[in-house]
């Protein structure tokens, strides 16, 4: 009897997904908590930058927001949701355990740790330098090494990513890696190139200046460092929103998916073209030359191509199950979509925000134009356009569907949930639009208040007060999203599969170089030698002199 | 390896797009003279005063003599200075910042007048305003607490003596 039982809650566990439950829950739970904070910082933000409530107005209080918020969004939300759902999603497509579960928990609480460490001086205004850390503006050292912990935090998983994908393959030779991890071990082999420039500043620059060791800094030198980072961080950030629209949405649609080929060639593009284009962060920098820039430009259209790619892919995926599903006609399978799955919904409104944010970067991206909307709030509305609406609503989407098979429970409310992610995108266009407008009319990004004795200021009013509606609808929204999980905890037992899409065309075998990261490591490495080689070596080749250190 | 016949499409069509996004912006940047700020040139940020360039009586726009001009500015927590500055319109001006202390951005809305003042290195941008009118110079770069009311003025004025 109780062998049986015990081998009854071992097929359940098998099913819900091997070891990897409560690593994924941890680290759900942790992006998402961290995420409501966040938005109710940015809501005070929005108040106080618009100078509508003199009483709320302060640079100091309004800075270290401003920096927590920033950190809370980019570093945190995204590294712990990735964490989590990578790790789900390794062991119920390659249908094995975690190896070595102490060594992904290590990765787990140092990243915990860390961010904990960081939040004191974040929250007690002693790292008022946002979050892209601008040096010589000094933070208390406790910032850089709580930062740098919870990023080592990350490479326990890539490296948990890229042995679980060495593991399957020697247990199954000659056949194709399911995409879903192929994806996931792309993103971790990436974010390992990627944070190499980060990690770098922090080591070598930031953490040793900090406490005094070195006088002096570099600014020119820790900020190219820096873009190293600044681009493929994105890409870190966009890969599960990506392999949630190839392997996820179209079963949950009923549908299949139209090209597996295709999503790997995607992947291997976004791998291999994110990191050696930052020069985009530098094009209004003086200390490093316009060819350079130029050189990144073009790789950054270049890496617009597995965006497009995937855009097709993803539509023509929801186009085969409308058909499916008896829609007939150009448009007529639109509306025979299952709009009411989570999922669905957040697919389609993830995929419209992408259209608009995409039309955004390509000027942004521009050597040229990027000249009338650089550091304007144009680009935070740009961002917070792809991160915080196409990235972000995949995420919700991901663990709507994922939570409730983790734990063997039914979603508390899916109509909830879908009324959550409509609010989430509505509340998104009317926080973002506003911001593009108020770039192009010139308000400069990261002001507290707008003291400028220039009629522009005039116009900026209605924007600002269209903010503070859309910030007010997310934080609606973000407490819809806790509240429907955290009910889902004591909803009622449903055991349901971790299934992930057929693609039309079964490619149980695929050529080689898209089964395997080898050839792909060196081209990057080549690559990055050539877009960054000289522009690092010219700090070390020259006389150059290093700024001394600032407080706030 | 499949891979669907509209999907070989698509493919051309969009590796072609961005053939012509990319040929358009080079040709609007080579044909406008729209570049980024550009040049390698390191500069102590502490001894800005001892320059020859960047001292404060030197700071200001110089006429050319050649139908140009050289704008030299300092950016410093919270202003650029000199804090008023008078251009000629329609004049190709060459204009060299420097940052006395931290990163700053120098931003001049509706115009080209944009870069980075990053302490260290010596921002050098080429630019022709072409309107005249009263301009903000705005910090766009966060400083520090202050940030917000780093600013300055720029008057575009008509050519004198031509």
């Amino acid at each position: 009897m109780a062998t049986t039982t015990a081998s009854m809650q071992e097929n359940l566990s098998s099913a819900r997904g091997q070891n990897s439950v409560n690593i994924g829950l941890a680290n759900f739970w942790v992006a998402l908590v961290f995420m409501t904070v966040a938005v109710i910082l940015g809501v005070y933000q929005v108040a106080e930058r618009s100078g509508f409530f003199p009483a709320l107005e302060s640079p100091t209080l309004y800075f270290a927001s401003v920096s927590t918020h920033g950190v809370l969004m980019g570093f945190v939300l995204t590294t712990f949701f990735i964490m989590g759902f990578g790790y789900y999603a390794a062991t119920t497509s390659l249908k094995m355990p975690i190896p070595g579960k102490g060594f992904a928990w290590f990765g787990f609480w140092l990243a915990l740790i860390g961010t904990l460490i960081a939040a004191v001086p974040l929250l007690t205004g002693n790292a008022s330098v946002l979050y892209t850390m601008y040096p010589p503006l000094a933070a208390h050292p406790a910032f850089y090494i709580g930062a740098t912990m919870l990023v080592v935090g990350s490479w326990f998983w890539c490296i948990e990513m890229i042995w679980m994908m060495a593991k399957w393959k020697k247990a199954h030779p000659g056949e194709a890696v399911p995409l879903v991890h192929f994806g996931n071990t792309a993103n971790a082999i990436m974010w390992l190139w990627t944070t190499i420039g980060v990690g770098s500043e922090a080591l070598f620059q930031l953490i040793p200046w900090s406490l005094g060791i070195l006088e002096t800094i570099d600014v020119g030198l820790a900020r190219t460092l820096f873009s190293w980072t600044l681009h493929a961080i994105v890409y870190f950030w966009l890969f599960p929103a990506y392999i949630t629209l190839y392997t996820i949405m179209p079963k949950v649609i009923g549908g299949k998916l139209f090209s597996d080929e295709m999503g790997r060639i995607a992947f291997i593009m976004l791998l291999v073209f994110s990191v050696p284009i930052g020069f985009h962060h530098l094009y209004m920098d003086p200390f490093q030359e316009a060819g350079w820039k130029f050189v990144h430009m073009f790789g950054t259209f270049m890496v617009a191509l597995p965006t497009l790619f995937t855009g097709f892919t993803v539509i023509a995926s929801m186009e085969i199950a409308g058909r499916l599903r008896g829609g007939k006609g150009l448009f007529g399978w639109i509306g025979a979509l299952p709009w009411k799955e989570p999922v669905m919904s957040a697919a389609g409104l993830s995929m419209l925000l992408l259209t608009f944010g995409g039309f955004g970067g390509m000027i942004n991206a521009s050597y040229s134009l990027n000249t009338m909307v650089h550091n304007t709030q144009w680009v935070t509305g740009h961002f917070h356009l792809i991160f915080g609406g196409t990235t972000v609503i995949m995420y919700f989407a991901a663990a709507y569907h994922m939570l409730p098979r983790m734990i063997g429970r039914k979603l508390h409310s899916a109509s909830m949930a879908v009324t959550q992610l409509w609010l989430w995108f509505i509340g998104m266009l009317v926080l973002t639009l506003p911001w593009h407008a108020i770039g192009l009319l010139g308000q400069p990004r990261r002001i507290s208040s707008a003291p400028y004795d220039d009629p522009l200021v005039e116009q900026w009013n209605i924007h600002e007060a269209s903010m503070i509606v859309g910030g007010v609808i997310l934080f609606i929204s973000s407490c819809m999203l806790l509240w429907n999980l955290y009910k889902t905890h004591s909803a009622s037992p449903e055991e349901q599969a971790m299934e992930y899409a057929e693609p039309i065309h079964p490619a149980p075998r695929v050529p080689h170089l898209l089964n395997s990261f080898a050839f792909w490591n060196v081209v990057i490495a080549i690559y990055l030698i050539a877009s960054y080689g000289y522009p690092i070596a010219q700090f070390f080749l020259n006389q150059t002199f290093g700024a001394t250190t600032w407080g706030v | 390896m499949h891979i669907d016949q509209t999907e070989k499409k698509w493919i051309w069509v969009t590796i072609f797009m961005t053939v012509i996004m990319v040929g358009v912006l080079t040709a609007y940047a080579v044909g406008s003279n729209i570049h980024p700020p550009s040049g390698f040139e390191p500069i102590d940020s502490t001894r800005l005063h001892l320059s020859e360039e960047f001292a404060e009586d030197n700071l200001g726009y110089k006429d050319n003599g050649d139908g140009t001009g050289t704008l030299t500015m300092v950016g410093a927590r919270y202003g650029f200075y000199p804090s008023t500055v008078e251009v000629p319109v329609d004049t190709p001006i060459k204009i060299r910042v420097a940052s006395a202390d931290v990163l700053h951005g120098l931003h001049v809305p509706f115009t080209n007048y944009t870069t980075m003042v990053v302490p260290g290195y010596v921002a050098e941008v080429n630019t022709t305003f072409q309107k005249t009118g009263d301009y903000t110079v705005m910090c766009n770069e966060y400083c520090g607490l202050g940030h917000d009311h780093m600013w300055s003025r720029l008057k575009v004025v008509e050519k004198t003596g031509s």
